[in-house]
């Protein structure tokens, strides 16, 4: 049997709160059963709206939300059967760790055995046995978040929502919960939409990822796509770390585009420029200029290192190449052959392909 | 020498506790000098006071020291038959000094309200002193017994020997419509005349019904408080906090305003044709009267901790309840409603323990059947003048409390409460 494409669906929704700001605008989703999308963006780019609406707490002001082909605007959220994991957890305080895993079957009037054996599933699966008497405050901080994402899973909903859930750990605990998250999807294969602020944690754990900015979808796509091929340069910006040159087309063929630049020319990749005289931001990936190029590459050109930042597996080196003083590179650290002192000029390159010319900013 | 008992020394050398407590020294004095005032103030306006009340209730010094021989002869007595010749010996001399002083008169009041009869025989007694009609070489008890029946009865003589000891729980056992009978034991006043434990009653009854009435009302309003936006709260918490600025008194005022017969309220029932003109119900002067102004004026004792303990709440808590599959009502009692029984605590027992000494307002609207126990209080120190009758009201109602807040604390826990 395949899987229902259209599982959860945004279809032309807005949102506003107060009748003037469009928070959400005209907002076209499909999300496949079992596949863990993540929604990004900064703060107030409408993506915890989403969540709300699809989570009833919100009402769309337009347009329908269908969850498995059949409207949920008028269904309140207890009938939804669509598990959230919060921002801060909300786990009951009064309710020891089992009460607070019962209390959705409770609710549900599941037998008591029942409830029992789907605890103690949830909680091994969060690992996390034995902690069925603590009180959360008696929890620490990922504790406490396994355990409102085993609440959240305990009564096999079919959608799972989780709101930042990960925002107030520190970063080594965040990292492994990440994986833990991913795991528990790809084991149980529940559809997973996830909000966050955080770019990494979004490539980590989703299958895709929906940017979102100013009430609207960027892009739509798998995490190396929206990583390599930016289709705009608010996502290019978002994702990553991001070398840009803001110029005119002066001449453009199907695969390659010259644009010039204040102080030069370079060759570029044509993603959203059609004609000649076009303004456009060109966008290149630190990682993909080098450094004295082995291989032949179409752009060569020479810069002045302004700065040299040490960090563990790379070095970043800041150059001042043609009038952008904020041009970054990686450098691997296990290349030690490179003489990396502050004002030297050194050669750059990179291929035109990896220059993507989007839109101006 | 075991490391368990070695001492640990600072780097000087110094014990490191000595070196700690007298690094701590000066601000333990400068902290106990910060709320010195206060702990003075306390003492003198609150604890002294409360000390002094208690030993006026108890308070029987008065015939102690008016008959010192009479009680200390009294003592080898076993109050079985009339007393011997030495006790008529000693009790004729302490009369004779009394009479002197002119207090004879005080005597006999305070053995007439241990046992009726007592004024007729001792004024007998005065004259016969007075006229020295007395022969001190004679057998004194055979004169005394002959100036009245009475004083041949050992009854009268028991009952001076009950007067004896100089403190007293006569007032506390009045304030429960009790005395001491002959017997020493503890027995209840004729019916007609049991006002104390209806007024008892009522106060209790009255604080747990005005304490009900504003948990119902002021739970709604501190939740709305809570959870409004900024700007709206603020001008609802204006409304709450109003009448809590405005005088009690003329809060209790307006209230009779609008409660009388002839009042804003029965006006508007009268104006929709609810009642007839002539039929005006009464809603002053009694219960109903002391149950709306009362709850309106405690209102704000239930809303301000009931506030202050939602705010705390997230709201993401009720959603989560919602999302879980329970239905807002189910949400609400599980979820939210546990979580506000810190404040509801605190409300209750600041709006019961207020309303169970209340004063102005019942004996402004409260009329008859509306008064409480602290008007009975008032009337005693204002009126009869029978301090120390009130004192012990007064200490019953103090233990009352106590006795609340234990209970309190046995089912809810202090620590459970939260004011703010």
């Amino acid at each position: 049997m395949s899987k229902n494409t259209e599982f959860v669906k945004f279809d032309k929704v807005d949102k506003s709160y107060d009748g003037k700001v469009l928070v959400v605008k005209d907002l076209n989703l499909n999300i496949s059963e079992g596949e863990f999308i993540t929604m990004l963006g900064p703060s107030g780019s409408g993506k915890t709206t989403c969540l709300m609406m699809l989570a009833g707490f919100e009402t769309p002001t337009n347009g329908e939300i269908y969850l498995d082909s059949n409207p949920i605007s008028n269904i309140p959220p207890h009938k939804r059967g669509i598990g959230m994991v919060f921002q801060n957890y909300a786990l009951f305080p009064h309710m020891t760790v089992y009460e607070n895993l019962a209390f959705p079957l409770r609710v549900r009037k599941v037998q008591k055995d029942e409830i029992d054996k789907k605890v103690d599933k949830a909680l091994s699966m969060v690992s996390l046995s034995g902690f069925e008497s603590r009180m959360p405050a008696q929890l620490s901080g990922g504790q406490q978040q396994r355990v409102a994402v085993a609440r959240a899973l305990v009564f096999d909903p079919a959608v799972v929502l989780m709101d930042e859930p990960l925002g107030a750990l520190d970063k080594n605990l965040r990292e492994s919960m990440q994986y833990e998250i991913k795991h528990i999807h790809e084991n149980i294969g529940v559809t997973v939409v996830y909000v966050t602020h955080d770019q990494g944690e979004a490539l980590t754990m989703s299958n895709r990822i929906a940017v979102f900015n100013d009430g609207k979808v960027q892009q739509l796509s798998s995490p190396d796509k929206l990583y390599e091929e930016p289709v705009n340069s608010f996502v290019a910006e978002f994702i990553g770390e991001n070398n840009t040159f803001g110029g005119e087309v002066t001449d453009i063929s199907k695969n390659v585009c010259k644009v010039k630049l204040q102080n030069g020319e370079i060759l570029a990749n044509p993603i959203s420029v059609n004609s000649k005289g076009d303004k456009t931001t060109v966008s290149i990936r630190p990682e993909r200029a080098l450094i004295n190029p082995k291989d032949k590459m179409d752009n060569n050109q020479t810069g002045k290192i302004e700065e040299v930042i040490y960090h563990g597996d790379h070095t970043r080196v800041r150059l001042d190449l043609l009038g952008n003083k904020e041009f970054i590179l990686k450098v691997p650290n296990s290349s030690n052959e490179l003489d990396l002192k502050l004002g030297n000029e050194i050669k750059v390159g990179w291929n035109s392909q990896d220059a993507r010319a989007l839109d101006p900013k | 020498m075991s490391s368990e008992t070695k001492q640990i020394l600072t780097t000087d050398g110094i014990p490191l506790e000595i070196s700690l407590k007298k690094a701590e020294r000066k601000n333990k004095i400068k902290a106990f000098l910060l709320v010195a005032p206060l702990l003075l103030f306390l003492i003198i306006t609150y604890i002294f006071p409360i000390g002094e009340m208690f030993t006026r209730s108890i308070d029987d010094k008065m015939i102690t020291n008016m008959l010192p021989k009479t009680f200390k002869s009294m003592e080898t007595w076993d109050g079985k038959e009339l007393p011997p010749e030495e006790v008529f010996a000693s009790f004729l001399s302490d009369f004779k000094i009394l009479v002197d002083k002119k207090e004879h008169g005080k005597l006999a009041q305070r053995l007439n309200k241990e046992k009726n009869g007592f004024n007729t025989i001792t004024k007998k007694l005065f004259r016969q002193v007075k006229r020295n009609k007395i022969d001190e070489t004679q057998s004194i008890k055979e004169q005394i017994m002959k100036v009245h029946k009475r004083w041949r009865n050992v009854e009268y003589w028991q009952a001076i020997k009950r007067t004896a000891p100089p403190y007293t729980s006569a007032k506390y056992l009045k304030a429960m419509d009790m005395y001491l009978n002959e017997d020493n034991k503890i027995t209840q006043v004729s019916e007609d005349r049991r006002i104390h434990r209806i007024l008892w009653l009522r106060t209790v009854e009255v604080a747990f019904f005005v304490t009900v009435f504003c948990f119902l009302m002021g739970y709604p309003i501190a939740h709305l408080l809570a959870t409004l936006p900024m700007k709206y709260s603020n001008l609802l918490m204006i409304c709450v906090l109003l009448p809590f600025w405005t005088s009690l008194l003329v809060r209790t005022a307006s209230w009779m305003i609008l409660l009388q017969q002839q009042g804003v309220v029965n006006d508007f029932f009268v104006m929709i044709g609810l009642v007839a003109d002539g039929n005006r119900p009464e809603m002053m002067y009694n219960k109903v009267g002391t149950y709306v102004a009362m709850t309106q004026i405690l209102l704000p004792f239930m809303v301000l901790p009931l506030y202050s303990v939602m705010k705390t709440i997230s709201p993401s808590l009720m959603r989560a309840g919602k999302s879980l599959g329970g239905t807002p009502f189910v949400a609400f009692w599980k979820v939210y409603f546990p979580l506000t029984i810190p404040g509801i605590g605190a409300g209750c027992l600041l709006v019961f323990i207020l309303a169970i000494g209340y004063y102005i307002t019942p004996a402004l609207v409260g009329g008859a059947s509306g008064t409480l126990i602290s008007n009975q209080i008032a009337y005693h120190m204002k009126t009869t003048l029978d301090w120390s009758f009130a004192s012990a009201m007064g200490l019953m109602l103090l233990g009352g409390v106590l006795v609340i807040y234990w209970l309190y604390n046995k089912l809810v826990g202090v620590d459970n409460i939260k004011l703010g």
